[in-house]
């Protein structure tokens, strides 16, 4: 039986909320930033507090639209991240960032199979056969709205057996190999490994998403969210940002 | 034992509990004739309707109806009680809630692949002959203890099925219902031509019932008999016990009960006819002369015979109404009782438990 | 003092304070949703084809799952409540489980299982080219795996109350076992299995974590009202409480309805 394992986990990850909701300590910065940062944030994070050992980095990771309306909902965060500029204008718009948002990183798209490729896919065009299981993310997320911009200016019309709620449930299910193809991040597929493979879509049809960030007004500590920001914008967050698959501005 | 009868049940029956408990009886009941189980609660009752009804198999032994063999552990026959065309009258009666009277009294037939609208009439003329034809249409919920159990009576005869079990089938009714349905169910009884089955725990019950009563204690049978030889040579404490609620027919008036010519003043002024006085051997004082004083039935008589029972002692008086009495051991040196002398009987007019019989 | 006898005829204060906090725990988030209704626009929002394909799969595949729960759940409860067996308790365990999991972890482990690649589904796919993942099959298959143990437990409880006597008599009066059962067993623990019955169904109707994990999201295939309600609320506020309110509606009106027709001995 699997079961003992995933209750532990579950268990454990039930404490480990328990924990944070009760930390209201000063020294924390929180960032809630998209779900396809989370490896990339992760790095950074650590390095930050390398840097600053005053400061506790809590990261908080989530599709872009829910991050959205967790800010405006009133939510507690001091730097806020997007995969794309459309989610954080309205953010924008109430004023509650301290500056206009800065660009910090770029991702591209790719079709990805499962390692093996056993439907044998071999480039966009193959979303089109109604014999494969192929999955997008929904369009009402970052990469199902770029997904399907980009089938569009290929003149595709793909097959879709099911739109994801975000990347990381289309991933998942690539893993399992439960579907054929989908499109993804490039970052995803470098950090998803050897589950899956990735096959690259042409420059001239393939299209990019803009990452802002922007520190919030609410901030507790106004100077340690300007300097996190500054950090991601550095050479240093550059570096790491570009070993996950980013692309820099 | 009697030999085995031609036409009735002849079965062994031998079922182990879990928790230790063994029935081991025999049991042998003509056509026409009704034999009483009579014992305690735990005696193992239940689980003899149970085997006999099928909805529990024998361990060991053997039970032939009508020379059918229904279960027979050792020869690999087990007849299931959907097959064995037993009827039976349970305990509370179980009558099926969600299914009017009639739904009820036809579920036998319905299960025998008559149709619906013939099986309701055959109800029908059952729950006439047996006076309830009005409750046809009501839910056994909204019946009266009475009611019910001739409801399960019809339910259970409508098969005419090949013997009948009745569980203690007055246990659920008030004191004077009980009284008044003892004489129906008797009358029923008496026109069902199978053998019965009576289980009970209520030896007037038995001793008005039954042709034979079948004592049974802790899964073994006990004593065989009449109620008048279990009454004068009572084979254990609880059969001593049963014989000492000291029975006596007789005729009821204006507070006398009249019995082959001798005469009991009861507490119970209201009864007439044909009755049946119960009086507890501790409810009988013995005395070496006349006692005076309140109103008694007194009377002067002869021990008949002494039986020792650990503590207790047990006097059989002779004529004119011979009775069992219980003293202690102390009473029995005090009044220099021995078989043979003469003593004085007295008794309590309101010790006298009178129910129409 | 105030007389013992006014105090029993009145009910404790404390007693109508809970409850009334208790009621206000399901009645507050319903108000919330209704002040926000667009009431409006919620013809418009209510006429778009995703809202009919989203109602009508719903309504399919939550009766479907039901009808299956009954079929496999009701057996099941008899066995657990009539048999003795060893790791009975294991078994029982394991039909619970599915109301402790996470329904996305449940999802996860149908599509482990019953996906083309999973230990039964990879087979099943092999034998017959069925894929369940991604059909309406799929939706129906996770709707019953998390509501059947609703029909489960409140069965067989029904069935552990029912006197067993009962049972013995229909035999004693020649019934066979398929007939107890039709005549006896299921009629006398009608109340309990409605109701059983109701709630899988309307925990088939609200499932969403098992359906979108195993099933995925596709409009008029897998797309029921709790995961159009999701995807709505991403970018599509209005349409998501238009669809909510649907769901509310809909769910209430069978509820009330089926406790009118056979729930009345409760």
């Amino acid at each position: 039986m699997s079961f003992r394992p995933l209750l532990v986990t579950l268990l454990a990850a039930a404490v480990a909320t328990a924990g944070c909701a009760g930390n209201t300590s000063r020294d924390v910065l929180l960032v809630s930033a998209a779900a396809s940062l989370t490896d990339a944030f992760n790095g950074i994070a650590l390095a930050f507090e390398a840097d600053h050992t005053g400061v506790d980095v809590q990261l908080n990771f989530a599709g872009s639209s829910s991050l959205r309306e967790q800010v405006l909902g009133g939510a507690p965060a001091d730097v806020v991240a997007t995969a794309n500029p459309d989610t954080m204008a309205p953010l924008v718009d109430a004023d509650l960032t301290t500056s206009d948002p800065l660009v910090f990183a770029r991702n591209r798209m790719a079709v990805a199979v499962p390692s093996g490729n056993l439907a044998g896919v071999s480039g966009l065009e193959d979303l089109a056969d109604p014999t494969l299981l192929i999955g997008l993310c929904d369009e009402a997320v970052p990469c199902g709205s770029l997904a399907r911009a980009i089938l569009l200016r290929a003149g595709i019309t793909a097959a879709i057996d099911t739109n994801e709620p975000d990347v990381r449930s289309l991933l998942t299910k690539l893993e399992a190999d439960e579907l054929d193809a989908g499109i993804v991040y490039i970052t995803d597929v470098i950090a998803t490994g050897d589950g899956i493979e990735g096959i690259a879509i042409a420059d001239a049809i393939n299209l990019a998403t803009d990452y802002p960030i922007a520190a919030l007004r609410s901030a507790s500590d106004p100077q340690a969210a300007e300097e996190f920001v500054d950090f991601v914008l550095s050479t240093r967050g550059r570096d790491i940002l570009a070993r996950h698959g980013f692309e820099l501005p | 034992m009697v030999s085995p009868p031609v036409r009735g049940l002849d079965a062994r029956l031998v079922v182990a509990s879990g928790n230790g408990f063994t029935l081991d009886i025999d049991l042998a009941i003509r056509s026409g004739h009704t034999v009483a189980l009579l014992g305690p609660n735990g005696a193992g009752k239940t689980t003899a309707v149970q085997a006999l009804a099928g909805l529990r198999s024998l361990d060991a032994g053997r039970i032939e109806l009508h020379g059918r063999v229904l279960d027979d552990p050792a020869g690999n026959v087990f007849v299931p009680a959907a097959d064995r065309h037993i009827g039976v009258v349970f305990q509370d009666y179980i009558l099926f809630p969600h299914l009017n009277v009639a739904e009820n009294v036809s579920f036998g037939l319905r299960s025998a692949g008559v149709g619906a609208s013939e099986a309701v009439a055959a109800a029908r003329s059952w729950l006439d002959r047996l006076d309830i034809a009005e409750l046809a249409e009501r839910r056994p919920g909204d019946l009266s203890g009475g009611q019910a159990q001739r409801v399960a009576l019809a339910r259970a005869l409508i098969t005419e099925p090949a013997m009948l079990l009745l569980d203690e089938p007055l246990a659920a009714l008030d004191v004077t219902t009980r009284a008044r349905l003892r004489r129906t169910l008797a009358d029923h009884l008496e026109a069902y031509e199978g053998p019965r089955l009576l289980i009970t725990h209520d030896p007037t019950e038995a001793y008005l019932l039954a042709d034979e009563i079948h004592l049974i204690e802790d899964g073994a049978i006990t004593q065989v008999g009449t109620a008048e030889d279990i009454r004068l040579r009572p084979r254990t404490r609880y059969a001593a016990d049963l014989a000492g609620s000291n029975l006596v027919t007789g005729t009821a008036s204006a507070g006398v009960v009249e019995s082959a010519g001798h005469r009991l003043r009861v507490g119970d002024t209201t009864i007439h006819g044909p009755v049946l006085a119960t009086i507890h051997p501790r409810a009988i004082s013995l005395h070496r002369n006349e006692p005076e004083g309140s109103p008694r039935n007194t009377w002067r008589t002869s021990v008949d015979r002494i039986e020792h029972y650990g503590d207790r002692v047990r006097i059989q008086t002779g004529p004119p109404m011979p009775l069992t009495a219980e003293v202690t051991p102390n009473a029995v040196d005090a009044l220099g009782l021995h078989e043979q002398s003469s003593i004085w009987v007295s008794i309590k007019a309101t010790e006298i438990d009178v129910t129409a019989g | 003092m105030t007389g013992p006898v006014r105090r029993t005829t009145r009910p404790p204060a404390l007693v109508l304070v809970l409850a009334a906090l208790g009621l206000a725990v399901f009645v507050v988030p319903l108000l919330g949703l209704i002040a926000r209704v667009p009431w409006s626009r919620l013809p418009e929002l209510l006429a778009g084809d995703v809202v009919g394909d989203a109602l009508r799969l719903s309504l399919l595949t939550s009766i479907a799952a039901t009808v299956i729960s009954a079929l496999i759940g009701v057996p099941l409860a008899w066995v657990l409540a009539r048999m003795e067996f060893r790791g009975k308790s294991l078994v029982r365990g394991l039909v619970l489980l599915p109301l402790v999991l996470p329904p996305v972890v449940g999802g996860a482990a149908l599509l482990f299982a019953l996906g083309r690649r999973g230990i039964v589904g990879g087979p099943l796919n092999d034998l017959t080219g069925i894929v369940l993942p991604f059909s309406t099959g799929g939706v129906v298959l996770a709707a019953t795996f998390v509501a059947m143990p609703f029909l489960v437990i409140t069965v067989e409880g029904a069935l552990r109350n029912l006197d067993a006597r009962f049972e013995g008599a229909a035999a004693t009066l020649g019934a066979s076992r398929w007939r107890v059962l039709f005549r006896v067993t299921l009629p006398m623990i009608l109340p309990s299995l409605a109701a059983g019955l109701a709630l899988t169904w309307a925990r088939a109707l609200g499932e969403f974590g098992a359906t979108i994990t195993f099933a995925g999201n596709l409009q008029s295939r897998t797309q029921t009202l709790p995961l159009a309600v999701f995807v709505a609320l991403e970018n599509d506020r209005d349409t998501a409480i238009a669809l909510s309110l649907l769901m509310v509606v809909v769910s209430l009106g069978v509820l009330i309805g089926l406790r009118d027709r056979w729930w009345r001995s409760w």
